[in-house]
């Protein structure tokens, strides 16, 4: 069984207009999107702001409605009105991109920790006590952080902080969306380099989103490329980097800074190369609309957003 | 933005629709109706009840209440018991006076407003920006009635220099030069007590409001291309500034309102204001109504024209 | 050296916490050539914005010191009308988020003749606005003629980033200082907009200051680079040396807790602890000290000095001598090579 399986995932936002706030169109900000990802691996999305990344994400743990589709965990669909009373923010918790305004400011480490214990377990004070310090230890804070307020921490420990939130009811997956993009890179390092212990430790599985390739390439075990509400490509890190195909995947590849200076011709002409192919070829990955085709296999592991070639 | 406006325009329908039934609720619920203080109290109960049976004040409140709307769309909002004249007729005399009034009290808010908020917007927190706001918190803290009031006695009774009540002087002829000259003059005291008081709001939000712009980044830009500090100011935080307030202005009008009831009872001077307070104390329920319906109508159309502003004058919103 | 366009001497820009002045740039010295991309590097805190609006002179209440020559004038001691006659004409500015930076009730093309009205009073409307049109076909905004009269609203984010630009060039400014420009933008928008910059230096024959933390973008832009930690310069050297060979522990710190698209890392280095807030920065010794705790005390310069250890190549203290990565760590990393 797969740990999660989306299926045809759609959600659309309506677009009020007119004089009487009539829905006159719809935002369709995923549209029709399917992957798996196997429990214990780390599963990346990468897209520009507008591809719907966040969306799917805000989808899977039901922060954003949807409008067509199956989100399968554990064998149950969860976009299915049967299994709504099935409690399943437990195991699905979630991490959010600006660690400044995503705990709450008038809130002791203490309580924001234990709103999850609370909500889901009866423990006594003492109990609680207990096993936030037990949770913070395991995020590398000291225990007299249990009285402190969020303001009191940098960037870096705010973040910890709501990673010990996320795992405090022992999840088994984990959104992150966008986890270190607001932080300074020694301390992205420190996050990323944390969350990948604790993945081991308790065995979870990560859906991690990004608009860093970088990032999301050293994190991951497969990729999915998302561009307008589709995906363009998917596939292993080594597929997505090392043999990118879709027009748009090879833009976003050469998009990237490279770190070696030395490279600045080389990166140059692989540019050109890229930007030339774009403009010559649209036509052969972009519908009509701008919008992406259906994807298709191209190997065992890697698919790619391709028309119907007529051969 | 001609959407925004008509989907507007559409909501303040219902506003009123809904205004005129709580209107028309509470005058039910006074004691009395129409007819008391109409017939001879001496007459015979029986003719009374036919009375109220022929006027169809037996009818159940809705039917009634299309009457009342009926009769208030075609002009006719009833006969006054204390003036025994219409009260469209009665209300007409006297929204001109608070018209005027209102207009002048606006004038002195928006001179006295925007230079102090300015400047002390601009200076903040120095001693010109604390005196500026020393006086706004005195305006927050003084009572309007009072302050009517001792202004009244200063510049009204101690020093003559302005009327202490009434609109206009005895025995001038309408249409004159000195007719209006004597208006003006009428309307400068009781306008100016209101605006010094009302106007602090509208300093203090100016106030927040270019202290709130001049942090902003386009100010960097515009300091970046080489703009003067004189040019920065003007170009780019009063202009910015400026434009809530004039979101604004709709608003005062509403704020007007509770101001002229005070003022004009104050100065005894003849309009709505006074005319709602003399009312309630004479039990002249048909101009109570009246009157609270059309300042309710006037504050709901307040904020409707504050809307409209903001969507021409704001691109963000013009642009859609 | 008639190459040189800004050198600046001792430069110290503090400001006020409660009753005292903290300086937030402490003591730097750089200079910018013509025609040359000089990055300054660091993490949030270091300095290196507060150093870019020293230049421009654009801190409200921070207290400057010290010598900023530009053109071998000093821009610190400039009378308010000099500074406007530079300021958009000599020397422009493009900042961080460009739907921030631009006034949003103002039309693009207002926002740009502005900056050509400020220094050239004679062209008129008609002229300006053809020389606006010009400007924007320049930084490669499609239907000009019809963008002018567009407010920022209705732009992308990429769009308004190359308004900015057709702001800061429309002078032809002899420096250009950019400040994390490609920061708030999407990564295919960012190289195009870094591509546009690096144009426009070759058609201007500018110096460029680029702000950033990215060292990506460091490596594809910079000529020299100078690496911030604390208010202070700790390693200055031109792109390739300081990529290949760089010294001080910060910047090797830097450069190995970036994710490398180019290998497979296990680990990334994590350096420890925090960057003190500007009030508690230690003033004395080396001010990374605290971060490399391994390293024995003897190894730092009491009063560490930026010392030019290869022509053109500047590392603050001794420490550098002995750096290594913590031991456990190496162990990872000798897993991975």
């Amino acid at each position: 069984m797969t740990f999660l399986e989306i299926n045809d995932l759609k959600v659309h936002f309506p677009i009020r207009g007119g004089i009487f706030n009539r829905k006159i169109d719809s935002i369709r900000a995923v549209d029709g999107i399917s992957f798996q990802i196997e429990a214990g691996q780390t599963y990346g999305i990468v897209g520009e702001s507008g591809s719907g990344k966040t969306t799917t994400g805000r989808a899977i743990i039901g922060l954003n409605q949807i409008t067509s589709g199956q989100i399968i965990f554990q064998g149950i669909d969860l976009a299915d009105k049967k299994n709504k009373k099935i409690d399943f923010r437990k195991d699905i918790q979630m991490i959010f991109q600006d660690p400044y305004s995503s705990l709450n400011p008038k809130k002791r480490v203490l309580d924001i920790v234990a709103e999850p214990l609370r909500n889901y377990e009866k423990l006594t004070k003492k109990e609680e006590i207990y096993r936030v310090a037990e949770l913070l230890e395991k995020v590398g804070l000291s225990e007299e952080s249990i009285y402190k307020y969020p303001h009191q921490f940098s960037g870096g420990q705010r973040q910890r902080i709501g990673i010990a939130r996320a795992i405090a009811l022992k999840p088994k997956l984990i959104i992150a969306d966008e986890p270190v993009s607001a932080l300074d890179v020694s301390v992205q390092a420190q996050v990323l380099n944390f969350m990948r212990d604790i993945q081991e430790e308790l065995n979870l599985t990560y859906l991690f989103i990004s608009h860093d390739l970088g990032i999301v390439k050293h994190m991951s075990d497969r990729i999915g490329i998302m561009y307008k509400g589709r995906y363009v490509e998917e596939g292993s890190t080594d597929d997505i980097f090392t043999n990118p195909q879709h027009i748009y995947t090879k833009r976003l590849v050469a998009a990237i800074p490279d770190i070696n200076p030395k490279n600045r011709a080389k990166q140059k002409t692989f540019r050109e190369e890229v930007q030339k192919e774009y403009e010559q070829a649209y036509h052969d990955y972009f519908d009509e609309e701008g919008l992406a085709y259906d994807l298709r296999r191209q190997s065992e592991t890697h698919l790619v957003a391709l028309p119907e070639r007529v051969n | 933005m001609w959407k925004f406006i008509t989907r507007r325009l559409l909501i303040t329908l219902p506003q009123i629709i809904l205004l005129s039934v709580l209107v028309f609720i509470m005058a039910q619920m006074m004691p009395g109706d129409a007819l008391t203080g109409l017939v001879d109290p001496n007459l015979d109960p029986a003719t009374i009840a036919e009375q109220r049976e022929r006027l169809g004040l037996n009818d159940p409140w809705h039917i009634q209440y299309v009457n009342w709307v009926g009769n208030a769309l075609q002009g006719d909002l009833g006969q006054s018991f204390r003036f025994k004249i219409d009260v469209t007729d009665l209300i007409g005399q006297r929204l001109n006076n608070t018209i005027w009034l209102s207009l002048l009290t606006l004038i002195f808010t928006y001179i006295i407003a925007i230079p102090l908020g300015i400047t002390s917007g601009r200076y903040n927190d120095t001693l010109r920006d604390q005196m500026i706001t020393g006086y706004t918190y005195i305006g927050f803290a003084t009572p309007l009635f009072i302050f009517a009031l001792v202004l009244l006695w200063i510049f009204g009774f101690q020093l003559g220099w302005f009327p202490t009540g009434s609109s206009v002087a005895p025995g001038l002829t309408r249409g004159t030069f000195e007719y209006y000259v004597s208006r003006l003059h009428h309307l400068m005291l009781p306008a100016l007590s209101m605006a010094l008081i009302t106007t602090v709001n509208t300093v203090q939000y100016l106030r927040n409001e270019i202290i709130d712009t001049k942090q902003k980044d386009f100010i960097l830009t515009a300091r970046a291309k080489g703009a003067s500090e004189s040019r920065v100011y003007n170009r780019h935080v009063f202009r910015n500034s400026l434009l809530p307030i004039a979101a604004l202005f709709g608003f005062e009008i509403t704020g007007l309102i509770g101001g002229t009831v005070f003022i004009e009872t104050i100065y005894s001077y003849p309009g709505m204001g006074l005319l709602f307070m003399e009312s309630i104390t004479q039990r002249d329920y048909s101009v109570v109504t009246a009157v609270v319906l059309l300042f309710g109508i006037a504050s709901i159309l307040g904020a409707l024209l504050s809307d409209i502003i903001l969507s021409l004058v704001d691109p963000r919103i013009r642009i859609k | 050296m008639e190459n040189k366009l800004l050198e600046i001497n001792h430069l110290y820009t503090s400001f006020r916490i409660r009753d005292d002045y903290y300086a937030a740039v402490d003591d730097v010295s750089l200079t910018v050539n013509k025609n040359e991309v000089l990055a300054i590097v660091g993490e949030s805190g270091s300095g290196k914005s507060a150093l870019a609006f020293s230049i421009m002179r654009l801190h409200n209440r921070a207290k400057t010191e010290g010598e900023i020559l530009f053109k071998g004038e000093n821009v610190i001691g400039m009378s308010d009308s000099r500074l406007n006659q530079v300021r958009g004409k000599d020397m422009a500015m493009i900042f961080q988020d460009p739907l921030t930076a631009l006034n949003p009730l103002m039309t693009v093309g207002e926002q740009i003749g502005e900056a050509l009205f400020l220094h050239n009073k004679k062209l008129d409307k008609q002229a300006r606005r053809t020389k606006v049109i010009d400007l924007l076909n320049q930084v490669g905004i499609p239907r000009p003629e019809y963008v002018v009269d567009q407010y920022p609203h209705e732009l992308s984010g990429g769009m308004r980033q190359r308004v900015m630009i057709a702001i800061a060039i429309s002078n032809d400014p002899e420096l250009l200082i950019a400040d994390e420009p490609t920061t708030a933008l999407d990564v295919t928008i960012q190289a195009q907009i870094l591509d546009l910059i690096r144009q426009l230096k070759q058609k201007m024959n500018a110096g460029i200051i680029l702000i950033t933390h990215d060292l990506g973008v460091v490596a594809e832009m910079a000529d020299r680079v100078a690496v911030m930690y604390a208010g202070e310069i700790v390693e200055l050297a031109d792109v390739e040396t300081l990529f290949e060979n760089p010294q001080h522990p910060y910047t090797r710190s830097l450069l190995n807790s970036v994710p490398n698209v180019n290998q497979q890392q296990d680990k990334l280095h994590v350096i420890q602890g925090i960057v003190p807030s500007l009030a508690l920065l230690p003033r004395k010794g080396c001010r990374f000290k605290d971060r490399i705790p391994w390293l024995d005390e003897s190894t730092h310069e009491a009063d560490p000095v930026l010392r030019e250890i290869k022509p053109g190549h500047f590392v603050r203290c001794t420490c550098y001598q002995h750096f290594h990565f913590p031991k456990e760590e190496e162990v990872d990393q000798s897993d991975l090579s």
